[in-house]
């Protein structure tokens, strides 16, 4: 390839001479920043709620044998009746009285039009809200957490961590899979600077917080 | 002290009345003050508009004039950020090992007005008197480069019956930027009419800077307005006293 | 070699284009509004970060570290990114690029392609491209959308449309958009772009994106956004072409705990975007399953061999600097003639493409400071301008005028009995131009000076003078 030999080398001679080896000069990068909060578990979680609150996301509590009754009260509140859900989603998440539906590779006009989706996530970052999915089965395709226009996401006190390097850290063990930070529903301030929520992302995000 | 000053080829030309304010207070401070006539510019207004080897020549001046004097004061907070921002580069630039080594010594040793006052001298209350009522514009490099911070501040509150009234967004540049207040006097002005919005808001009748460039220029603007206010550098007031005024 | 800005090679100088947008109060409102809003946020979330600093200089070194060694990081990414399934490919100028794109789409009888957010796109002309090949590009980005229907050009990096107000806003989508009626508010507006594009996201099979971040080590592209179209346009189709600038590679996915920290929090004034997607290669079953990766040379390889000015590739395109900067606050975008506007699009265009089309852009600044101040990267944007501003002396460029000021200047500088004697005959020269005390008009150059301001005349004893009097009145006494 011309191109690709012909830039390399342009890129070399642009350099010039090079002090170090890499691997030195890569660790010679001052990272005097934060690695981790100093606050426990429950501050971390109190973090985490308020920041969610901040993006306008609406937390539910309850205990890992409530979920599914959580589950229902919130569809209950928002006047649902049927979701989507991704292929391995635990069955005990589920409540009976709605509809539940597998993505087993629906079209994107069958999730176009439901009702909304919901998932449990890979990890989630109190300094931020964020809540992070890697897309595995209980989590699925990038698609179903996109299309809908509401997600519930179910997120455990314990894969909570307080900052963003403690978060990357993990994700950077997630290998290939692809990863979704969601931080709040999605937003614009296109126009006159004014924030609205919803564009073409879910327009409502509830999260459910298990202990 | 034995205090050196580089009046600055500005002040000199345009401003003497600064000068002489720097002398007064450093006097009545018991401070002995010399002038070495062979001083001219720093080489700012050269090395800002792009013209670094015309510079390097004003540098190796300053260097040579000033290379045995204790503490430097200079009542421009552009010209010290201009030598102790840019002179290390354009003495690296050279690659001449004693220049390099004349520009480190000479840094320790450079002082702008407010900083010499406070920083060396160790003094804020210089027994001025001045009932106007005053605000401040932080100048850009003041803020910036030298970090001043509430320095001039400190001094202005010592002032006896001076009120120092806020001004709004004060760390907003004030469109001078040198040889920009020509090349793009369009903005230039529209940032100048912003600032003077600003000042003329504060109720301020004097408006002070430690950079008498950035107050021509407001100052140009605010005479062409009639608007009544007037610009002053902070060693003036800081000269004036019951006494009489400085000038 | 096809290297272009856009039509930044076309644009009028800094100072022409400025006067004329400077009139413009409508414009002048939105932007004051909307780059103060963003500003007021940003120091909110910075400044509840106590290691803001730290984070700014650790993400200055990894940039510095990974230009250094851009040549091993470019090989490396190539590597992972085609063991995941990706295929890489070597634009060396916008035309190549261009080309590459084009081919891909044709294999594939592409008729439309939708497209998130990608300024490099706008840097070669893709647009152009595509329509003159006869494929119909869709913006999705709110902004760009705006921009797009409303045949305009971007007024801001992060922000491209923050020139509009509802009202223009709302009259192209109603013209653009066919529709029969719109409310002007920013709900309804949003809404209209949702239905608009919504169909487009579930039916086009091919996207175009560009990427914040190229993960040397694992092949990862990140891209940050915030409306969901980022998501849409990286998941759902099932090509997808990612055009990245060479100087977006980064050694490690760890580098990304410092970006995706000061990116947000600088570019939104938000702790974090809404969206982040990050992917490697193919997955099957998720999202495309054919990924290119166009590496995107254009330039970037000359400011990389400038060590002076290297570290403006450091660019992580937040638009801080534009929010920071009170001449981009005057003037807005536009003129700066590119879609890189504000300090950083005066540094990063002239040096793009070359200086002799844009070399009044390296004088659009004041050399305030603020930008260096904000730069979440550290780019010490007013020393690069002054490196710039040599360069354009150095080629000659300069106006005739201003060189033979500086050298007569330069030459009485090297003198104080010339610059006392300078002083003496500008008192005289002065002369015609003082009534009653002040100066009101100077010719040539000078004229932009009294255009907006009086002049106080040089005073008839300068410092010196004055000094020499008190000296020798010393001595006699």
């Amino acid at each position: 390839m011309n191109e690709r030999s012909e830039m390399l080398e342009g890129i070399r001679r642009a350099i010039g001479s090079r002090g170090s080896d890499r691997e030195s000069d890569y660790a010679s990068i001052r990272r005097g920043y934060h690695q981790a909060l100093p606050i426990d578990l429950p501050e971390c979680v109190h973090l985490f709620v308020d920041r969610l609150h901040d993006y306008d996301a609406t937390v539910h509590f309850c205990p890992v044998e409530g979920i599914a009754a959580t589950v229902a009260a919130v569809l209950s509140g928002r006047r649902k009746h049927s979701l989507l859900v991704p292929p391995q989603l635990p069955p005990d998440w589920m409540p009976s009285n709605f509809e539940f539906i597998r993505d087993t590779g629906l079209s994107y006009g069958h999730i176009d039009r439901s009702e909304g989706v919901l998932t449990g996530c890979a990890i989630a970052i109190a300094a931020t809200g964020t809540i992070v999915l890697r897309h595995s089965a209980g989590e699925g395709r990038r698609a179903l957490t996109l299309i809908p226009d509401y997600h519930l996401c179910v997120v455990f006190e314990h894969q909570i961590v307080g900052t963003v390097p403690e978060g990357i850290r993990l994700m950077s063990e997630f290998g290939r899979a692809p990863i979704t930070t969601i931080s709040g529903p999605s937003a614009t301030a296109d126009i006159e600077m004014t924030r609205i929520k919803g564009v073409h992302g879910p327009r409502t995000l509830d999260v459910i917080l298990v202990a | 002290m034995q205090i050196s000053l580089f009046i600055t080829c500005y002040n000199d030309t345009l401003f003497p009345e600064t000068g002489k304010a720097v002398v007064r207070v450093l006097e009545r401070l018991g401070h002995e003050i010399e002038f070495r006539p062979a001083q001219t510019c720093c080489g700012q207004m050269h090395y800002n508009t792009g013209y670094p080897h015309e510079a390097a020549s004003m540098m190796r001046r300053f260097l040579e004039v000033f290379r045995d004097a204790g503490a430097i004061c200079i009542p421009s907070s552009s010209c010290v950020a201009t030598i102790r921002d840019h002179y290390p580069k354009m003495a690296a630039a050279t690659g001449d090992g004693a220049m390099i080594g004349e520009v480190d010594a000479l840094l320790s040793r450079i002082f702008e007005f407010s900083e010499l006052l406070i920083d060396k001298l160790g003094v804020t209350d210089v027994g001025a008197f001045f009932p106007h009522a005053v605000t401040l514009h932080p100048s850009c490099h003041s803020l910036r480069s030298l970090h001043v911070g509430a320095k001039p501040r400190q001094l202005l509150e010592s002032v006896r019956e001076l009120r120092l009234l806020d001004l709004h967004d004060a760390d907003e540049c004030c469109g001078f930027g040198g040889t920009f207040a020509v090349k793009n006097a369009d903005v230039s002005a529209a940032m100048l009419s912003d600032k003077m919005r600003c000042i003329l808001e504060s109720g301020a009748e004097v408006c002070t800077a430690l950079d008498n460039s950035c107050l021509m220029h407001i100052q140009g603007g605010l005479a062409r307005q009639r608007s009544g206010v007037r610009c002053m550098h902070l060693a003036e007031i800081l000269a004036s006293t019951e006494a009489g005024d400085s000038r | 070699m096809s290297i272009r800005v856009g039509d930044a090679a076309e644009a009028p100088s800094f100072p022409r284009a400025a006067r004329a947008l400077l009139g413009n109060t409508q414009l002048r409102q939105n932007v004051r509004r909307a780059t103060e809003v963003i500003r007021n946020r940003r120091a909110r979330v910075v400044g509840e970060l106590s290691d803001w600093e730290q984070l700014r200089q650790a993400g200055h070194e990894i940039k510095q570290h990974t230009l250094q060694y851009l040549d091993f990081y470019l090989e490396q990414f190539e590597e992972a990114c085609t063991r995941a399934g990706g295929q890489v490919h070597w634009a060396r100028d916008a035309d190549e690029a261009n080309a590459i794109i084009l081919s891909i789409l044709g294999a594939r009888q592409a008729r439309e392609v939708i497209k998130v957010k990608t300024m490099t796109s706008d840097e070669i002309g893709l647009n152009h491209a595509l329509e003159a090949a006869g494929i119909t590009p869709y913006e999705t980005d709110l902004a760009d959308l705006i921009v797009q229907l409303g045949d305009d050009r971007p007024s801001h990096i992060v922000v491209p449309a923050l020139h509009r107000n509802r009202m223009e806003v709302r009259d192209i989508f109603l013209r653009k958009m066919h529709l029969r009626e719109l409310g002007d508010k920013p709900e309804d507006l949003t809404n209209a772009a949702r239905a608009y594009l919504r169909e487009k996201f579930l039916r086009v099979g091919v996207a175009i994106s560009g990427a914040n971040f190229a993960v040397a080590e694992t092949g990862s592209v990140c891209v940050v956004e915030s409306e969901g179209n980022g998501r849409m346009c990286v998941s759902l189709p099932e090509v997808l072409i990612t055009l990245v600038g060479i100087e977006k590679v980064i050694p490690r996915f760890e580098d990304l705990e410092v970006f995706l920290q000061t990116l947000p929090r600088s570019a939104t004034g938000e702790r974090m975007n809404p969206y982040n997607s990050i992917w490697t290669g193919i997955v099957p079953g998720d999202g495309p399953q054919e990924f290119h990766v166009v590496l995107l040379d254009n330039g970037r390889t000359k400011v990389l061999a400038d060590t002076e000015s290297r570290e403006t590739l450091d660019c992580i395109r937040c638009g801080a600097c534009l929010n920071a900067c009170p001449v981009y606050r005057q003037t807005g975008g536009h003129a700066y003639g590119s879609m890189y506007s504000g300090p950083i699009g005066a540094i990063l265009t002239p040096q793009l493409q070359s200086l002799e089309h844009s070399e009044s852009l390296p004088y659009a600044s004041s050399l305030c400071g603020a930008c260096y101040e904000v730069c979440p990267v550290k780019i010490n944007i007013p020393e690069i301008l002054l490196h710039l501003r040599a360069k354009v002396t150095a080629a000659g460029d300069a106006p005739f005028e201003e060189r033979v000021g500086m050298e007569a200047a330069a030459f009485v500088f090297e003198d104080p009995d010339m610059l006392a004697l300078a002083q003496k005959l500008s008192r005289i020269a002065q002369k015609p131009f003082e009534r009653d005390g002040v100066i009101r008009h100077l010719p040539g150059m000078l004229s932009g000076w009294t255009a907006f301001r009086d002049l106080t005349p040089i005073p008839k004893q300068s410092f010196r003078e004055w000094w020499n009097e008190r000296e020798s009145q010393r001595g006699d006494q």
